[in-house]
């Protein structure tokens, strides 16, 4: 046993800090260091300059263009990439879909759609969840019925997030359901231009639009598009959620957080707001670390015990519950810290062209919208209880 | 020993409660939260001809002469409706403070006004680092003559762009944490040196960050004796926190109710959701903590009246409770929405973030924890 770096990886991470010294868009950057939201355009921006760098598939096979790097380069990247208050990488090409393709697809949609994910020439959406089908996946009556060689779609997804950007969407389709729920879905690919393809918007309580619903109004879909065999959707969706429940768990981002929280405790002692002096405040903070330090090891343990490539079993979704119970615990700290500056709801202060003197300190102008905003990682990518169900029966077979 | 409410109580109850459920749905609230003024006056007319202005006021200033326990009686409805109207900053802050700190000729002059829905306050108390001690207030006011100048920033004062009077405590003697040397200033704000800079809060309300730049006041608009208020600012906190309190636990009710009702509707795996144990466990847990909070605040409601140096470490056990309780009821409740839970359009959200808020105010349960440390500390 051995967590020390060795040279290779000591200069890897000098060449990762390199990158974010020089190569980070500075716009992107100086949007992040003060909060403020991105643009569809500022996270282009920002995954094709890792593209550039050959970085862009972290997780992908180098036969399709991607690192090929080890669990340890990839906890110094993530490290380090959220040391930078880089954004975080909008998965849903790039980490969700693709691993799809490349393990499922044929070699001409890899041929088709990897390139464009790997370079974000295309923005991707996730279609699961539907108004009846949320926790209950395997329930989704979106159709797709074969005519010819297309399908025709027709039905309703909800949730999905950053769906107004989007060119493409996969989706779980049924397209048999005679037999057990899980056995008629399919997997397909969605070309959001396509004639019959609406999006509606999905305001959330921190104020924003960040989901959407999808409706499929007889949508003429090629065949060709679909991935591996009709009524093996599920199997394909389910490798899929385990990577994204990994992705989910947002250590690294979260040990980042940590360091600025303290650092902001030591401006509010600056301002004369003593937090350093309120011993349960204190107890919360470093209980939330050790707890921290501990999620750390174990997101290295299960990701050092799979492959390059593969996705990570059931034990993902231990770093699902504990990765989303510290950003919502990290969130109360920062909500505490903001005190009374907590209430005040004024989002100019954190959108683009915003100069004018923040109201209170800025960092707590965005405490509680985000706060409000991160009860979200209890619930998507599977909710917390599914994921102790899955503990419960997968991991510890009760 | 007697938990029952009294005619006039229940009769309070029930007006509000008919007043919340016919004419304050959730979306006539959003529409009052989003207009220009944020609130209705045509609501506040209302308040006054039902006598809830004049609930906590006593008789010769034309009140009832309510006590805590009458106003929690109507908090607690007013959170079930999420109310809007500045009730709060001006009946159970500002007329409370006149109340228990100015002279009988301004109280007469004051309060039968606000009785009358003539008059809004707002209490421009909390500061960056005092968001409850008033002792550590750094707002100062200068003698000069027979006027003050005023000189501080004030945060986050509820209320205040629909006031037409600001309570200002400022320090007129004595260091940054003295008990003694707050005094308090009634002051127009329109006056010059006075800037509001207005802002809805997070849960719907307005609030104002008010500036005081050498604002200059006779010294007749002092309320009560200068370098007293202290004393009568900290009762009016304590007290407020009962109805913050009472407002938090009407709002966990209503959590309660419409997350149990959800969960017997959602139907997930082809059964109504309420199936799982799991979740009626939470249930039960936000059932339980409802309860815990309610219970608190009736213990508070009646000892705080009593005032004295128990009503301090009273209001705030029950801050700490009130927070711990607000946070597991408010965040279950959305859990078990899933993703309706943190919809905009739903009201769920908008009571959860209300409960936030409120152990943001009046400082919050780790804040009110510790204080109960440090008295324990001090024997
Ligand atoms: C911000 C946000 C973004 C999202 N983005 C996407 C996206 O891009 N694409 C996409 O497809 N989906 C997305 N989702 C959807 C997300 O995956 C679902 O919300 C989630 O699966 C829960 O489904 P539901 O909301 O219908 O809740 P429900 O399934 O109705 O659950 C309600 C409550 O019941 C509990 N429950 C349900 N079943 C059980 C059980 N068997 N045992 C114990 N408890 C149970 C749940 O844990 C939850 O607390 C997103 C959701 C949110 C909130």
């Amino acid at each position: 046993m051995n967590v020390d770096f060795t040279n290779e990886e000591l200069a890897f991470r000098e060449e990762v800090r390199e990158f974010f010294k020089h190569k980070f868009p500075a716009a992107v950057k100086d949007k992040q260091e003060k909060g403020i939201y991105l643009t569809k355009n500022d996270h282009i921006v920002w995954q094709k300059a890792l593209y550039d760098q050959g970085w862009a598939g972290i997780n992908w096979p180098v036969e399709h263009g991607g690192t090929g790097w080890s669990a340890t380069q990839k906890y110094i990247f993530a490290t380090e990439a959220a040391e930078a208050k880089s954004p975080r990488i909008i998965p849903f090409g790039l980490a969700m879909v693709a691993p799809v393709i490349y393990t499922y697809g044929s070699e001409e949609q890899k041929a088709r759609f990897l390139p464009d994910i790997l370079a974000t020439n295309v923005w991707w959406c996730q279609g699961y969840s539907e108004p009846n089908a949320g926790s209950d996946l395997a329930s989704v009556k979106t159709k797709a019925v074969r005519d010819g060689d297309s399908y025709i779609v027709s039905g309703t997804k909800t949730w999905t997030t950053l769906g107004q950007h989007a060119d493409w969407i996969f989706c779980l389709v049924r397209t048999d359901d005679s037999g057990r729920k899980q056995q008629g879905i399919s997997f397909l690919l969605i070309d959001m231009k396509t004639p019959g393809v609406s999006v509606t918007p999905i305001i959330t309580i921190d104020g924003t639009h960040e989901v959407n619903e999808v409706h499929f109004d007889d949508v003429r879909v090629p065949a060709n598009n679909l991935i591996g065999e009709e009524g093996k959707g599920w199997t394909y969706a389910k490798v899929l959620l385990t990577h994204e429940r990994t992705g989910i768990a947002r250590v690294a981002e979260s040990k980042a957080r940590l360091n600025s929280i303290k650092k902001m405790i030591d401006e509010a002692a600056a301002r004369g707001e003593d937090l350093n002096s309120n011993a349960v405040f204190m107890a919360r903070l470093l209980e939330i670390e050790v707890e921290l330090k501990a999620l750390e090891y174990t997101e290295l343990r299960v990701l050092s015990s799979v492959s390059t490539g593969k996705a990570p079993g059931p034990e993902s979704s231990i770093l699902k519950i504990k990765g989303s119970e510290m950003i919502q615990m990290l969130d109360e700290l920062v909500l505490e810290i903001a005190g009374i500056y907590a209430l005040p709801f004024v989002p100019e202060q954190y959108t683009e062209g915003f100069d004018g003197e923040s109201i209170g300190p800025l960092f707590a102008a965005k405490a509680a919208p985000t706060y409000y905003n991160d009860r979200k990682v209890s619930i998507y990518g599977g909710t917390n209880e599914i994921q102790k169900n899955i503990i419960a029966k997968q991991v510890l077979g009760l | 020993m007697d938990f029952s409410l009294n005619d006039i109580q229940q009769m309070m109850q029930d007006s509000a409660a008919k007043f919340i459920q016919n004419d304050y749905d959730f979306e006539t609230r959003r529409g009052l939260s989003n207009s220009p003024a944020g609130y209705s006056e045509d609501n506040w007319k209302l308040f006054a001809e039902l006598g809830w202005l004049a609930l906590p006021i006593k008789e010769p200033y034309g009140g009832l002469d309510g006590d805590l326990v009458d106003t929690m009686v109507l908090q607690q409805e007013f959170g079930k409706g999420l109310l809007v109207e500045p009730y709060y900053a001006t009946v159970l802050l500002g007329a409370n403070l006149i109340q228990k700190q100015a002279n009988d000729a301004q109280k007469l002059e004051l309060l039968e006004q606000v009785v009358a829905g003539e008059l809004k306050l707002a209490l421009a108390h909390s500061e960056a680092q005092a968001a409850f001690d008033v002792s550590q207030t750094k707002t100062r006011a200068e003698k000069q003559g027979d006027q003050y100048v005023l000189n501080g920033h004030k945060a986050v004062v509820l209320g205040a762009e629909s006031a037409d009077y600001l309570l200002v405590p400022a320090r007129t003697s004595g260091a940054v944490g003295d008990a003694e040397g707050i005094t308090l200033f009634l002051i127009d704000p329109k006056s010059a040196g006075v800037q509001l800079r207005g802002y809805a809060t997070n849960d719907g309300l307005r609030a104002a960050d008010v500036g005081l730049t050498e604002v200059t006041v006779p010294a007749s608009s002092i309320l009560g004796q200068a370098d007293s208020a202290a004393p009568a600012i900290e009762l009016v906190l304590n007290e407020a926190i009962v109805a913050l309190g009472a407002e938090a636990v009407g709002i966990m009710e209503k959590l309660l109710a419409a997350t149990s009702e959800y969960i017997k509707t959602r139907q997930q795996f082809d059964q109504p959701i309420s199936r799982f144990q799991v979740l009626q466990h939470r249930l039960a847990d936000m059932f339980m903590e409802t309860e815990q909070a309610k219970s608190m605040v009736y213990f508070a409601a009646m000892e705080v009246a009593k005032g004295g140096p128990e009503a301090s470490r009273v209001a705030s056990m029950l801050k700490v409770k009130i927070g711990s309780a607000g946070r597991l009821v408010g965040q279950q409740a959305v859990q078990l929405h899933g993703g309706m839970g943190i919809t905009d359009e739903l009201d769920v959200g908008h009571f959860f973030k209300r409960l936030t808020c409120i152990n943001n105010q009046l400082g919050s349960r780790d804040y009110h924890l510790q204080s109960l440390i440090n008295k324990a500390a001090a024997g």
